[in-house]
């Protein structure tokens, strides 16, 4: 392999292929932000594979100059298990919409992110089925009129962290289209994260779904309700910071920071073993309406499943010395004629 | 025990038997049947077995639904079958004598358990009165033995509880059944020490039984004499045991070292080929990778992802299982990577029956892809001829960067056979090389990579891993460019494409098929997979009848071998037995315009010689 030094540039990362998504699309901001967080990871382009499904966020990799396989719909996580474990050398990002890795490929998203394979996934979630044109997807809310819900979505929409968390992924994160330092941050303690690492990126789907994210991505709507998780520090938000967040009743409740005082503020801890704070904290919102936090849920360490799988490979042939075909076709007993 | 002296019985020699092990689902039919084998493996007797169980685990006690059997045929000369009928059936219990007493031949020796036809055991096996001595068993030899009873009487003085005694009457049985055919008992007794190792009690109980039986032969003045088999001529070397999952997995570990690839294996549990994932993940130490993914599309996906990352990908499952992985292997035709698919075919639709046989997914493997997505196929025709299969699937996946698929089935999957161990060096070296450099050039006459750039003889891609500098590109299901691989939605480009994926699945180096039997017969059988060997057997027996016949036999079924259509014009008549409704007769009328003939059997049951047999005298009579 070449020198892990190599400097480039974000416009290194960019192919020759025109990007065709809707001009407006939650994408590009986050195609730009991948673009300009590479060079800082200092990885060589050839070591770099991104896998995706189908639907507009699985072109991605037509669009980065790395490797690629634009798969089938939902498969992606499993196509990029077994290139993972093949290959445990690579950088492999897993890059899908919520139709496809909530929906068609959501038994291979749960698997892959239980089993801790070393991947990064990427869910562009906007809430809408985007290539075929506008029918409610995994995470519309209740109610959602689309063309395949005239009278509204009767479906209870998935919390993609709220899943990720219950399917014990030890890296679980969100950030939104609208801040492009905030998804950088994001995506490079994904990359750094030895395992499964999920983010979810509130995307915003301009011809289908448009606004959907703005009460709490729009600029005048932030303060009051995006909640940016910070390791360590007391979970707080608003202009001034006077709201915040305490658990009560086994649940993650917004306060006002004068009503409790300061040391009743919930202290985030992503490093927690134990989930269940980093769940009360998904369930804190029900929709892009109320206060939400973005920012890393969790990030706990446990052995990552290649490596697990190559211990073993590594382990049988120090028993068994490496593998000879001429005895293992007589281990079951020969004789002569 | 008794102190009775040995009898002096009269040696009798025969040229092969057929025997038939038959009892309740825990009553280790299979392990008794397989000990037999080997024994005899290593008498030099040419041998194949045949498999029965039931699909469930532990079907009720007792009952028609819980028989499990293992019939295996020794003999001192060169056999390609299990047998028709058993000449010799050994029943545990009422139901397992009711199962298959129908099976054997007039005349057959049935070797009963006494001690289970009790009222209870009678009244589940559906028998009204006692079959021991109601005239059920006239016309054949019968020797009722009180199993259960001696068993107990001969394990107690080790201490085993009766209870746990009555298990080891599977071993009483062996040592019976190895005295009246003369295997010696070394081998048994070995077999037991290594096999429950650490269980003293256990093994003092199974030495103890099997020791009985084999006494009980020679003391009990029951049998009339005793037979040898001697044997078989069959040509020299080093010869092991194998079943068809076990030579298929060993095929796949081998096929990694002659194409100096790690193996990997994405699989899903599914009867009858989990036993393949079992043996693979066994071999860790040849750098075999196996995944027990989370279903059977993800099995076939993470062997896609690991062929892209430039390993040597399989994935095997059942019918159902290709029927999930449909979408996936499509993919694997667009992407144009080596994977290599082995469906290890059982009766269906749906659950059918998932421990029977049948060759019902030809026409799955050949068409069973939305659009024109043609995978080449190959079918073993032998447990041992598995191991080769595996090796030639490997070589076109890997030479013309394709899915290939693999028919075995679950006869072949659970069946042995001696075989004749190949000389390693002698194996086919199927490497192919990855590509490392540009392939052309741009305007500005760069060099660039040009992933779907097509190699002029075998019009195979270049295969570039990641990790491979400069050569970074994009692969995916959306129809692509020729050459370049990016995005095309081009009409003239896609009817390009279709055509060159065609061309490339159709111009695979394929071996003539040869004639075997009478070349210049009129009449002509046409197999492929597990029917070669009683269509092989049947040959024989109607050459032996004085009538001309000659074979075919299909090991690719797609691209068919260029001389096939040639050969079987040549024949007046060609009929085709196959374990479907005609799928290969389809293929074959569809392709040559010739009217193939179709002899068809779907019941869960591997063809007889006899119903081959019979089937060519009656279209020779008919033309």
């Amino acid at each position: 392999m070449t020198d892990t030094s190599t400097r480039t540039e974000p416009g290194d990362w960019a192919t020759d292929q025109e990007v065709r998504w809707c001009p407006g699309c939650g994408d590009y901001s986050i195609l730009t932000a991948m673009r300009m967080l590479m060079p800082e990871l200092e990885v060589d382009r050839e070591n770099t594979v991104f896998v995706s499904g189908i639907g507009c966020a699985a072109r991605f990799p037509y669009y980065m100059n790395t490797y690629g396989m634009h798969g089938i719909h939902g498969r992606a996580p499993a196509i990029a298990t077994g290139l993972a474990m093949a290959r445990p050398d690579l950088d492999v990002w897993v890059i899908g919409g919520d139709g496809d890795m909530m929906s068609i490929g959501g038994n291979h998203l749960i698997h892959a992110l239980r089993r801790n394979v070393n991947l990064n996934i990427l869910l562009f979630n906007n809430m809408i089925y985007g290539l075929t044109k506008g029918q409610f997807s995994p995470t519309s809310e209740v109610g959602k009129v689309t063309k395949s819900s005239p009278m509204g979505s009767v479906d209870t929409p998935f919390n993609p962290m709220s899943v990720a968390l219950g399917a014990e992924a030890s890296f679980v994160a969100r950030t939104h289209d609208m801040d492009r330092q905030h998804m950088m941050e994001m995506f490079r303690r994904a990359h750094d994260h030895k395992g499964a690492s999920i983010v979810e990126v509130f995307q915003n789907c301009n011809v289908f779904n448009d606004g959907a994210w703005e009460g709490i991505t729009k600029k005048g709507n932030r303060d009051s309700n995006l909640i940016t998780l910070e390791h360590g520090q007391p979970i707080k938000f608003g202009a001034d910071g006077e709201l915040g967040v305490v658990v009560e009743n086994g649940a993650a409740k917004v306060v006002s920071v004068a009503d409790v005082g300061e040391s009743a503020i919930l202290i985030h801890d992503e490093k927690k073993p134990d989930p269940s704070t980093a769940f009360m904290l998904s369930r804190l919102s029900q929709g892009p309406f109320e206060p939400t936090p973005i920012g890393v849920f969790r990030a706990v360490e446990r052995i990552e499943y290649a490596s697990s799988s190559t211990a073993q490979l590594a382990m049988a042939q120090n028993d068994k010395g490496a593998g000879d075909l001429s005895s293992l076709l007589r281990s079951r007993g020969t004789w002569q004629v | 025990m008794t102190d009775t002296a040995p009898r002096e019985l009269p040696l009798q020699e025969l040229d092969e038997v057929i025997i038939r092990f038959a009892g309740d689902s825990g009553d280790g039919m299979q392990l008794t049947g397989d000990q037999f084998t080997s024994i005899s493996a290593a008498l030099g007797n040419d041998l194949a077995t045949l498999p029965e169980f039931p699909a469930e685990i532990r079907a009720p006690q007792g009952t028609l639904a819980g028989v499990s059997a293992f019939q295996v045929r020794i003999s001192d000369f060169a056999i390609t079958t299990p047998g028709d009928a058993p000449t010799v059936l050994v029943a545990m219990n009422p139901a397992a004598l009711k199962a298959q007493l129908h099976n054997l031949v007039q005349g057959g020796a049935v070797i009963v358990n006494t001690d289970a036809f009790n009222e209870r055991n009678l009244e589940k096996a559906g028998y009204e009165s006692d079959p021991l001595e109601d005239g059920t068993l006239d016309g054949y030899r019968s020797y009722p033995v009180p199993m259960s009873q001696i068993t107990k009487d001969a394990v107690a003085v080790h201490g085993v509880k009766p209870r746990d005694a009555e298990r080891s009457k599977n071993f009483f049985a062996l040592g019976l059944i190895s005295w009246m055919y003369t295997r010696p008992t070394e081998p048994t007794m070995e077999f037991i020490s290594t096999k429950f190792r650490g269980k003293e009690l256990v093994i003092k109980a199974n030495e103890a039984a099997f020791q009985a039986g084999y006494n009980f032969g020679e003391t009990a003045e029951l049998f009339e004499s005793h037979y040898e088999i001697k044997p078989a001529e069959l040509p020299q070397g080093e010869y092991t045991n194998v079943n068809g999952n076990t030579a298929l997995a060993w095929g796949c570990a081998a096929s990694g070292q002659l194409a100096r690839l790690p193996v990997f294996l994405g699989s899903y549990p599914i009867t009858p080929a989990s036993d393949i994932l079992h043996d693979l993940s066994e071999l860790k130490h040849f750098g075999v990778r196996t995944f027990q993914a989370e279903d059977e599309i993800a099995a076939a996906a993470s062997a896609v992802g690991a062929a892209f990352g430039g390993a040597l990908a399989f994935t095997t499952t059942s019918g159902p299982g290709v029927a999930l992985k449909g979408e996936t292997l499509g993919l694997a035709v667009s992407l144009e990577l080596p994977l290599v698919v082995i469906d290890i075919q059982r009766g269906g639709p749906s659950t059918g029956l998932p421990t029977k046989p049948e060759q019902a997914d030809l026409l799955m493997a050949m068409y069973g892809r939305h659009s024109e997505s043609p995978m080449p196929i190959v079918a073993p025709r032998s447990p041992a001829d598995c191991f080769n299969a595996a090796i030639e699937a490997c070589r076109i996946a890997l030479r013309y960067r394709t899915p290939v698929m693999l028919l075995s089935d679950g006869y072949l999957a659970t069946s042995s056979e001696p075989w004749l161990l190949p000389d390693i060096d002698s194996l086919p070296d199927i490497g192919v090389d990855f590509h490392t450099g540009f392939n052309g050039t741009n305007e500005d006459g760069d060099g660039i990579f040009l992933p779907y750039l097509r190699d002029s003889e075998t019009l195979a891609r270049p295969w570039a891993i990641p990790g491979t500098p400069d050569l970074m590109h994009r692969i995916g299901g959306i129809e692509k460019e020729d050459e370049s691989g990016n995005i095309s939605y081009d009409p003239a480009n896609h009817q390009k494409m279709v055509n060159l994926r065609a061309a490339k699945v159709e111009g695979i180096d394929v071996p003539d098929v040869e004639v075997a039997g009478d070349p210049d017969a009129d009449f002509c059988m046409l197999g492929w997979g597990s029917t070669w060997g009683a269509i092989d057997a049947s040959v024989d027996r109607l050459q032996a009848a004085g009538k001309k016949v000659a074979h075919v036999h299909l090991t690719h079924l797609n691209p068919f071998p260029k001389n096939l259509g040639e050969v079987l014009s040549k024949f007046e008549t060609v009929i085709c037995p196959e374990m479907n409704a005609g799928q290969l007769v389809n293929l074959v009328r569809a392709k040559y315009l010739l009217d193939v003939k179709p002899v068809n059997k779907m019941n869960g049951v591997p063809f007889t010689t006899a119903e081959i047999e019979s089937a060519a005298l009656q279209a020779m009579d008919n033309s």
